[in-house]
């Protein structure tokens, strides 16, 4: 990672404090420098940075929709080449947009290898529009169309696997990464960057608001999450997996309790079941990826 | 000099002549001749720009956004259901001012599943921002894209324009067109000079969000822009036909209407039709003329109420319907409202929709029934079906 000390992403924004997403912006645009487009989906970020006639963001920045990212950045990447302009494109574009309603011009555009690099920030619902679960929502989440309730344990399907979709496109490059481990995301940004063609970074991103969970504690949470295994850091190159971030394992318990979204798993006394499905999760990845330093108990 | 050559062919011609920097289609009837033309032009090097073969209809404007914001003149086709997909994105090109231009191959909207011509596919949209231009055959068709263009892209219009042409009627059908040369087209249309675009040396955010306080004063500054259009439209007729010979220096367009106490009001290839009705019905001495509509959007009710000063009938032949507004097209409310207070009778008709066919007979039939004050209602209806 070359140092930069310059900053793309303005303070002043209206992000809650303590925002996930913030931080992404930040960092990403830190590591991308000032030659790079960023394209956005409508979503958090979106909100949050450019209240017109404000704007936060000092590199060229565009918005259009909720689900046309990709394409537009397919446009955007078509007219430099013609051009004979070398701005990188990005796209950051959060999980509703990535996951879900975008995943048509995400597909068509890894499909054509345009090089072009796609961020998600994955904060794991619809957070702008008040909580509402999406594909990447974790398994018993609750969010206000997934709530917990009498016959519910909240979301009743595990978080879709984007990287391993994006990676089946032929893409050169998918990682994913935290804003818990702000080096890495950096560096793995860079990367991708320099990777030609169509490359994925999906970057974890706790929402206070929508997780429940104190502002301060952003970072703690990521890092409890990939302590978990719950989340894992790890790269593909042309579909292999070749790093994944290793830890010490600690059960997925601590994770889970510190956040409301996870709360009606231990009211009024621990759903045992429940959580054991959510440790088989945090198992699963760790055996896929290969991230237990130690055996895990 | 006048080649025989298949509308969409010809739209291609022009569309190359243009010289868009990125196209990106997504092929569907009738419009597919011509992004399967530009294609070839693309892979033989007779046409210099990218063409992305996008995966939809969506993307194909979402990306043709992508590419003018980032400076290229851009060009995409489409018709009828792709274009309803591609309706969230309409509105933004609009919104965001990028000069995008699209060809309209029209055709009806399903359901019932209907691949053939009228007019109801770009009709729906008339409100999104964009110009709307109707072509009357293929030579006005190629001539519309260059002028389409000229208009888009001047520094105190920047709006999107749909060139449309009956699907089939048009887009299939051999005519004898005049292609001009590039050096031609060159001395009309200057090279693309984007207001502001995407640029790493001189950053702007593009597309952001407006609150209440700022969301309306927008919208009025498109509508502003689309009234400045009508003349900006007229001037770049009258340079065009100074240049080339073919008049485009209205927005409507009259026929025999001088002295005509019964007046058809018609948009596309239809007209062609009404004009040999007309003529028979002038021959036997019926005081009748057409008023061609080629501007839809901006909507030339100055223009409109001129031209059908003195007239007492109108009949709107209408390709389109505005269900529920009470039997009424889209083209017949904008009519009756140019020419309120004037003393004409405003009457719509209905029909050829989903491609069915429009004789002489039906247009000199309408003409009487507008006479006869016959109001609002289809033509043609299969009564045994209803």
């Amino acid at each position: 990672m070359t140092e930069n000390t310059c900053e793309y992403f303005e303070s002043g924004h209206r992000a809650c404090g303590g925002c996930g997403p913030a931080l992404a912006g930040r960092l990403i645009t830190k590591a991308a420098g000032e030659n790079t487009i960023v394209v956005a989906s409508t979503g958090c970020m979106e909100v949050f940075s450019t209240p017109y006639p404000e704007t936060v963001w000092k590199t060229p920045w565009i918005h259009s929709l909720f689900q046309n990212s990709a394409a537009v950045a397919s446009g955007i990447e078509a007219s430099l080449k013609r051009q004979g302009r070398e701005e990188k494109v990005v796209v950051i574009a959060g999980d509703g947009a990535t996951f879900d309603i975008g995943m048509l011009c995400i597909s068509g555009m890894f499909e054509r290898g345009h090089d072009v690099t796609y961020i998600c920030y994955d904060n794991e619902a619809y957070m702008n529009t008040g909580i509402q679960r999406s594909g990447a929502t974790p398994y018993d989440a609750s969010t206000t169309t997934s709530p917990a309730g009498k016959l519910s344990n909240g979301n009743k399907r595990p978080k879709k696997d984007l990287p391993a979709i994006l990676a089946a496109h032929g893409s050169p490059y998918v990682a994913t990464t935290s804003v818990s481990t702000p080096k890495d995301l950096m560096d793995k940004v860079q990367r991708a960057l320099n990777t030609p063609g169509p490359c994925y970074v999906q970057v974890h991103t706790p929402c206070c608001t929508g997780w429940g969970f104190d502002g301060c504690k952003t970072i703690e949470i990521g890092r409890m999450a990939i302590n978990s295994g719950l989340w894992v850091n790890f790269e593909m190159v042309d579909g292999e997996i070749v790093k994944a971030k290793k830890v010490s394992r600690v059960p997925v318990d601590d994770y889970l309790k510190s956040q409301k979204r996870f709360r009606h798993l231990f009211r009024p006394s621990p759903k045992t079941e429940e959580i054991g499905k959510i440790q088989e999760i945090a198992n699963r990845n760790a055996e896929k990826y290969g991230i237990d330093i130690k055996p895990f108990h | 000099m006048l080649q025989i050559m298949e509308g969409s062919h010809a739209v291609a011609e022009a569309v190359r002549l243009c010289r868009p920097q990125v196209v990106s289609a997504y092929p569907i009837t009738p419009q597919t001749h011509i992004v399967e033309r530009l294609a070839e032009m693309v892979a033989d090097g007779d046409l210099d720009g990218e063409y992305i073969c996008v995966e939809s209809e969506f993307s194909a404007l979402s990306s043709c956004l992508g590419a003018s914001a980032a400076g290229s003149r851009v060009y995409s086709a489409t018709t009828s259901q792709g274009l309803a997909f591609m309706a969230e994105v309409v509105f933004n090109v609009a919104g965001m001012r990028q000069p995008v231009i699209m060809t309209i191959a029209n055709r009806a909207l399903g359901a019932p599943l209907n691949i053939w011509n009228d007019q109801q596919d770009s009709i729906f949209l008339r409100d999104s921002g964009w110009m709307q231009f109707y072509a009357e055959d293929a030579q006005e068709a190629t001539d519309l894209h260059f002028i389409a263009y000229k208009v888009a892209e001047d520094h105190n219009i920047l709006l999107p324009a749909f060139v449309c042409f009956d699907g089939f009627i048009l887009s299939h059908t051999y005519e004898p067109v005049d292609i001009p040369s590039q050096e031609e087209i060159d001395a009309y249309l200057p090279a693309f000079n984007p207001y502001q675009r995407l640029d790493a040396k001189k950053p702007m955010s593009f597309g952001m969000y407006a609150t209440p306080e700022y969301y309306e004063e927008f919208r009025y500054e498109i509508n502003a822009a689309m009234q400045r259009a009508k003349d900006v439209i007229r001037k770049a007729g009258a340079e065009f036909s100074e240049k080339f010979g073919r008049d485009y220096s209205g927005l409507v367009e009259g026929y025999r209407l001088d002295d005509a106490d019964t007046a058809i009001v018609a948009m596309g290839s239809v007209c062609g039709t009404v004009k040999d009705a007309v003529d028979e019905m002038r021959d036997a001495g019926e005081r009748v003329g057409l008023l061609k509509i080629r501007a839809f959007r901006p909507f030339p009710k100055e223009d409109v109420r001129e031209a059908l000063k003195g007239v007492s009938n109108v009949a709107v032949l209408e390709k389109n319907i505005s269900l529920g507004s009470g039997m009424l097209g889209a083209v017949g409310l904008e009519v009756k409202d140019a020419v309120y207070g004037s003393g004409s009778s405003v009457h719509s008709y209905v029909g050829g929709l989903g491609g069915r066919d429009i004789r002489k007979k039906v247009v000199k039939t309408l003409a009487e029934w507008a006479r006869q004050g016959k109001d609002d209602c289809f033509f043609g209806l299969r009564e045994e079906l209803l």
